[in-house]
Formats: C-alpha cells, structure tokens, sequence
C-alpha cells in the first residue's frame, strides 16, 4: 500500500474519534433520572403519575382551550373525582411551586426550553 | 393491462374506505386527551349577550375616570409606558375622538369638554376576528370578544381592523415596565411581539365578580345582559338616551354611552 503508515495511523485516529460517544460512555456514569424533586404536601397529581408524566404538555393545551374558548374552567380528575380550578399559575404552580427542583430538571435533561415563563408567573419567584 | 368496469369500482370502493377510516383516525387523534371532564365552574357570571353602559353624567374630569382605570390596570398587570409604545385597555379621549360621527357644528359646551371612557367594544361583528390568521382573537358566545394570546403571533392585522384603536402591541417585554412582583401575581402578564386589549374581565365573571372597572365605578357604570329585557342595561337603555361609538360602520358595539 502506497504511504500505509500514514494511511493506517489515519484510520486508527478515526475511528477512535468516530466511535468517541461509545467509549467516553464508558468512563462516564450511567444515566438514571433527571433527579426531579416531587412535591410532598400532595399524594397525587390531578391524573396518574404515568399519564402526566407522557401528556402533561398535551393535558395543558387542552386546559387552555377548554377554559378560554369553551369557557369550561374546572377539571374533575378521573383519579380521584376531585375538581380542580383549570390554571397553570394557580393550581399546577401551587404543588409544583419548585421550579428549578421539578420543571427545569426534566426540561433540560430533555432539551426542551418552553417558554410558559414570558407570561405565567412563577409564583414563589416573581416576574 | 384489462380492466373491467366491475374490478375497476371494486378498487374505487376500496380506496374509499381506506381514506374515510384514515379521516376517522385523524378524527380521533383530535379528541380529548385527559381522561378526567370538564365542567363550567359554579357561581360564574353568564348572559346571552354581555354588554357594558356608561353613564357619562356622573364622570366630569380625568380624576373621575382614574379609580376604574387604576382597578383595570391591576387586575391584568398592564404596564405603564409614557410613550407611543403604550399598552391600553382601558384609557380617555375627547368627544370629537371618541364620537366623530357625533360632530354637531355648535355642540352643547359641557358635552363637548369633558374625557370619554374607551375600552374595546366587544362588537357583535368584530373586524378584528375577522381578520385574524390564527384565531387568536375569537368572539365567544356570551359576546365577549376574547384573546389566547399562545396564538397570537404579532402580525398586528387586528390592530389594522379595529375601528376604535382598542388594541395595543407590545413593542417592549412589558415586564420591564411592571412592578416586582406584579400587581396581581395570580393574572398573567403579555410577552414582546404579541397584541393585547380589554377582555371584559372575563377572568372575573368566572368567579362570579363583575369587571373591574364596573366595581370601581360604583354605579356609574352598569354592567349586564342585552338579551335580557328585565336587566340592569336593558333598563338604562330603555330609559336614557345613548349612543354608541361609530355606529355606521355596522360593527354593533357592545358598549354604550349615557349622554
């Protein structure tokens, strides 16, 4: 092989590069939560911990359209047959009122930057 | 390739209801996520048609009208700009601003001098609505024309239609213009790039209360339902005179002046 030592030793540095995220993986420590804080004055959340944890997102665009065009404000859970007044800054944030600890830690471990904050209020954390 | 007439509608009918249970599929992907029911909350506010009269008689100067602006302006932490960016819900102009069809040549003084109260007139042809790409701006059916401003995408066609100039842009983030915390922690605030104005306190009826404003105003501002013969406006109506801002342009304002 015409150059082989150079040609070879290229090979060698690419793969090694190529196949990085495998064996820096290896070095590193295993993924195993976001490390999201529940809250404890509550046993549960207004559905199952599975169904909010899948459709939360879609569960609050469906609030939003339901209490503003519908003008149906309240939600009676299936879980517990309890109504709850429909409002992110009032009912969700009242539980939730650890943002950093509960929203953020999943939202960034996934990637995902809503931006419910440049209007809703966080409540213990002002404007 | 052959094809008979009857293979031919075999495969048409086929295809026909491939497509009409994939439209039934689409259809039940739109339908309700949460498990749970909806429900309208007890004690709220309804009526047929929503609508708000004002009796200017018992507003003389701009210090009459300030405790209903200052009650609207903290209900819904709007912000306090002193400039052309300013966000307005609720605000004062002259006669000749506020009624230009109205213009007499020789108008009597005391009507002529004093301020207006102006808000959005939640018309029952709102051009604003009708101008809207993304429904953002939609008319429920209490006649309240209301905003979600999730879809509002700052595109200002409503400012363009709306004959009374009751919606406002926000030029700036408005909360660089608001207290810390806001005026009211448990209402929203707006973002940069979207449109906002009066919602007839819709938020408030839910609970049971009347408008801000109309709180505010102690009497001088009525509040109820245009349907209803028997109701506080209806009576008001039928026994004052009063009008209406730009009646010609066929908008039907739902907000009425006590002359």
């Amino acid at each position: 092989m015409y150059n082989a030592k150079a040609v070879i030793l290229g090979i060698v540095i690419f793969v090694a590069i190529f196949s990085s995220p495998f064996w820096t993986s290896w070095i590193g420590k295993d993924y195993t939560n976001t490390g999201v804080v529940l809250p404890t004055n509550e046993k549960t959340c207004i559905e199952d911990t599975e169904f909010m944890r899948a459709n939360h997102m879609r569960l609050l665009n469906e609030w939003r359209d339901q209490a503003l065009r519908e003008e149906n404000r309240e939600y009676v859970s299936a879980l517990t047959g309890k109504k709850f007044a429909i409002s992110l800054q009032n009912t969700c944030m009242k539980c939730h009122n650890n943002y950093a600890e509960f929203c953020e830690k999943c939202h960034v471990a996934n990637s995902v930057y809503p931006y419910c904050w440049t209007c809703h209020i966080i409540p213990t954390e002002g404007k | 390739m052959k094809t008979s007439r009857r293979h031919f509608l075999k495969i048409a009918g086929f295809s026909a209801m491939a497509l009409a249970s994939g439209l039934a599929a689409a259809g039940a992907a739109e339908a309700q996520i949460a498990p749970g029911r909806y429900v309208k909350r007890d004690g709220m506010l309804t009526a047929k048609r929503w609508a708000m009269v004002i009796d200017t008689r018992r507003f003389r100067t701009e210090a009459d009208y300030a405790p209903c602006i200052e009650a609207c302006q903290k209900a819904h932490n709007i912000p306090d700009i002193h400039d052309d960016r300013n966000v307005k819900w609720i605000w004062t102009d002259t006669f000749e601003h506020v009624f230009p069809d109205e213009m007499n040549a020789h108008l009597n003084t005391a009507t002529r001098s004093k301020p207006y109260l102006l808000l959005c007139n939640h018309c029952t042809n709102p051009p604003c609505v009708r101008v809207c790409p993304t429904q953002a701006t939609y008319k429920m059916e209490d006649g309240i024309v209301a905003m979600d401003y999730h879809r509002c995408i700052g595109c200002r066609f409503c400012m363009a239609g709306c004959p009374y100039g009751a919606r406002s842009f926000n030029f700036v983030d408005p909360r660089n213009y608001l207290s810390n915390p806001v005026p009211n922690p448990d209402f929203p605030t707006r973002m940069i790039g979207v449109v906002e104005k009066c919602n007839f306190c819709v938020e408030r009826l839910a609970e049971g209360k009347l408008p801000a404003c109309v709180e505010a105003a102690r009497g001088a501002i009525l509040f109820g339902d245009l349907e209803d013969p028997n109701s506080n406006v209806r009576q008001a109506l039928a026994a004052r005179f009063s009008i209406r801002r730009k009646p010609s342009l066929g908008t039907q304002p739902g907000v009425y002046y006590l002359i």
